[in-house]
């Protein structure tokens, strides 16, 4: 055999598992719609809707009771949809912020030696896995806040509606946004390294200070990673299960911004966490087929905004920035 | 970067950039106080940082004891009794190995492949932004997808059966194999980032010695590369070790190693089991067992194998920097592993 011949089977090789992968890919988009289908015909869009406690419902699904008047695949997501688009934004947004600080910090001002200090802290603040992340929100942050944020006559004014505890809205965000800051920062200062000099340099010689070269050029030009590293941490936090499950308060409920400041310390529950939480249910069928339904919602929602981060990271290219 | 083209940079000692330490002085009070917020947030995160550090280490070291390492967890609702961390630990390294040897190899030749042959290019893109969904994909979701394929009848074999014919679908096979998806993302991102930047005349020469284009890679390209294997190998065996819902949906609830059948290795394989993780959850309030102390002293090993993977990144990454490399590789491949489930 030719060595022409051996290197065109190696590249067939080769080929064949990046098909793999793509098949992988599109076989686990369409088995986990298939699976949760059953959830999705019987309720049809009012799936998405909010109409009764999503609790009570999962609750009929566990015991295989229906509920009265409605059918065992009653399930209304809203609560939980809520609770995700809640947690998920304001981490987001928050973040969007900190992390834009802290790249211009990490890329523009930090001395030598805090910089040096600085990419093993983000590098150390990603790694931490998210259980440890939810142990201390569940035994520290939440232990806290339940003594010194929530008054008695706070938890009376809704206590016929839910329960207040430290595990709530803002114990969920606030960790949330430590998670998702590492990647965020990450992208956003490896994109603001990659601006050329010149173009900064430019405007320091048109006599523009520092931080408005800063903000005028760099960030501008870094723009397009900035936005890929927020859809990219939206992403995340759409899909933190673990963490989420253990200190958002593990309550169907679609907490009320009507509510002014108590509407902060309300439980939710996310989507993910809601998975995770019923995954002891799996072997039941009805209960399997919504949960897998939840599931393909996450995983279009989360392949969607992968893609979009994708696309907006090769925007940069144009500049000759890679992030 | 195409810098270089763009302008010469003057010698360090001269970039105009630097001259910004003259300080805020003459600043507008807008832009100062923007200043001072960046130093907040640089100086917050640090904080943060060395508060969970030290807050496990502080919680870790009261509720740690050495006798933990080596015994069973045991049913108790006394904490004191409830037994060590042993199961868990060998959960953790087994689930660790098996989707580190599944995901490198696979990680590496589709990386070569995206790198090297890209033919044709449609499939590129195709498998490029697949790979994209994969690192995106919240792993619970993975997880789902896990079981329903490792509870098809023909897959009993990895698993167990049940009396009525059903598969479980739930062992250190289906959770370590589901992990090697988790982790490829990364592996690939660290092996093809690398294999872009080496420069263009090692290929050029091995053409020129008549080598294939297989022969090249296998004999020139990834030898050359290999901090940067281990680094994307590294950083997926941490984000491995790292996720819970994998471990509670493909390797069950309980606390201790249960091997199925009577064959030694393949036996404890097939069985269900837990990791360091699952250990952690079930032992919190969230979990069922709710022994906070036995949950902080699991923790805190559990941030010590993660400290010291991070620490081997670094090192690999500085290792290969003397040739081609910043530091900041490892930093820049964040984006494949961020929050962890």
């Amino acid at each position: 055999m030719t060595a022409g011949r051996i290197d065109r089977r190696v590249e067939l090789t080769l080929g064949a598992l990046a098909v793999a992968v793509l098949a992988m890919i599109a076989a686990m988009t369409a088995t986990v719609i298939a699976k949760g289908w059953p959830s999705f015909s019987h309720n049809g869009l009012s799936w998405f809707g909010p109409g009764g406690d999503v609790d009570t419902q999962l609750r009929a699904m566990q015991e295989a009771k229906a509920l009265p008047g409605h059918s065992l695949y009653y399930f209304r997501a809203w609560p939980l949809i809520w609770g995700t688009l809640v947690t998920t934004l304001a981490a987001v947004l928050i973040a969007l912020v900190i992390s834009t600080l802290a790249a211009i910090f990490l890329t523009e001002f930090a001395p030598p030696a805090m910089r040096r200090t600085l990419d093993p802290v983000i590098r150390l603040l990603a790694g931490v896995p998210s259980v440890i992340y939810g142990l201390i929100g569940i035994l520290a942050i939440a232990p806290w806040i339940n003594q010194h944020l929530l008054s008695n006559s706070r938890k009376a004014s809704v206590s016929i509606v839910v329960q207040l505890n430290g595990a709530n809205l803002t114990t969920a965000t606030l960790i949330l946004i430590v998670m998702i800051l590492p990647i965020m920062v990450a992208i956003s200062a490896n994109a603001l390294a990659a601006v050329p000099p010149a173009w900064r340099e430019g405007s320091v010689a048109l006599g523009v200070n520092r931080w408005r070269t800063i903000w005028r050029v760099s960030l501008r030009t870094a723009r397009p990673a900035i936005i890929a590293a927020t859809i990219l941490a939206t992403a995340r936090a759409l899909g933190e299960a673990v963490m989420l499950g253990m200190v958002s308060g593990g309550r169907g409920f679609a907490a009320n911004p009507l509510d002014g400041i108590t509407f902060l310390f309300e439980p939710v529950r996310p989507l993910a966490a809601t998975i995770f939480q019923n995954s002891d249910g799996l072997t039941i069928p009805v209960l399997a087929h919504t949960i897998y339904a939840i599931g393909a919602v996450l995983l279009v929602s989360a392949a969607m905004l992968s893609l979009a981060g994708w696309a907006a990271k090769r925007q940069l290219g144009r500049y000759g920035i890679r992030a | 970067m195409a810098t270089g083209q763009l302008a010469p940079s003057p010698p360090p000692g001269l970039s105009i950039a630097r001259t910004g330490r003259e300080g805020t002085g003459s600043w507008p009070l807008v832009d100062r106080i923007a200043f001072w917020l960046c130093w907040i947030t640089g100086i917050g995160l640090c904080v943060t940082a060395v508060a969970i550090v030290l807050f496990m280490m502080v919680k870790g070291i009261s509720y740690l004891h050495l006798d933990m390492l080596v015994r069973s967890p045991a049913p108790s609702a006394i904490q004191s009794q409830s037994g060590g961390i042993l199961d868990p630990i060998v959960g953790t390294l087994i689930v660790a190995a098996i989707g580190t040897a599944i995901a490198a190899p696979i990680g590496v030749a589709l990386a070569a492949w995206l790198s090297e042959y890209r033919r044709p290019a449609w499939l590129a893109h195709a498998v490029e932004s697949a790979i994209e969904i994969i690192a995106g994909a919240p792993s619970v979701v993975l997880a789902l997808f896990g079981l329903l394929i490792f509870s098809q009848g023909f897959l009993g074999f990895l698993s167990q059966t049940a009396a009525n014919g059903a598969v479980y679908g739930r062992s250190f096979i289906a959770a370590g194999v589901v992990m090697a998806v988790l982790a490829l993302p990364l592996i690939v991102g660290s092996v093809r980032e690398a294999l872009e930047q080496l420069p263009d005349r090692l290929r050029e020469a091995s053409y020129a010695l008549g080598r294939t284009r297989a022969t090249t890679i296998r004999r020139v390209l990834l030898p050359s590369i290999r901090p940067s294997i281990a680094t994307g190998t590294v950083l997926g065996m941490g984000r491995i070790i790292g996720d819970t819902a994998i471990i509670r949906i493909l390797l069950g609830v309980s606390l201790t190693n249960q091997g199925v059948g009577h064959l030694p290795i393949l036996g404890a394989l097939r069985g269900t089991g837990s990791t360091l993780t699952s250990y952690v959850y079930e032992n919190s309030p969230a979990g069922e067992g709710n022994a906070p102390q036995k949950a902080y002293a699991a923790a805190f090993l559990l941030l010590v194998l993660v400290l010291a993977l991070n620490g081997l990144v670094t090192w690999l990454t500085n290792a290969g920097a003397g040739e081609r490399r910043g530091p900041r590789t490892a930093f820049r491949l964040l984006r494949f592993s961020g929050a962890q489930e």
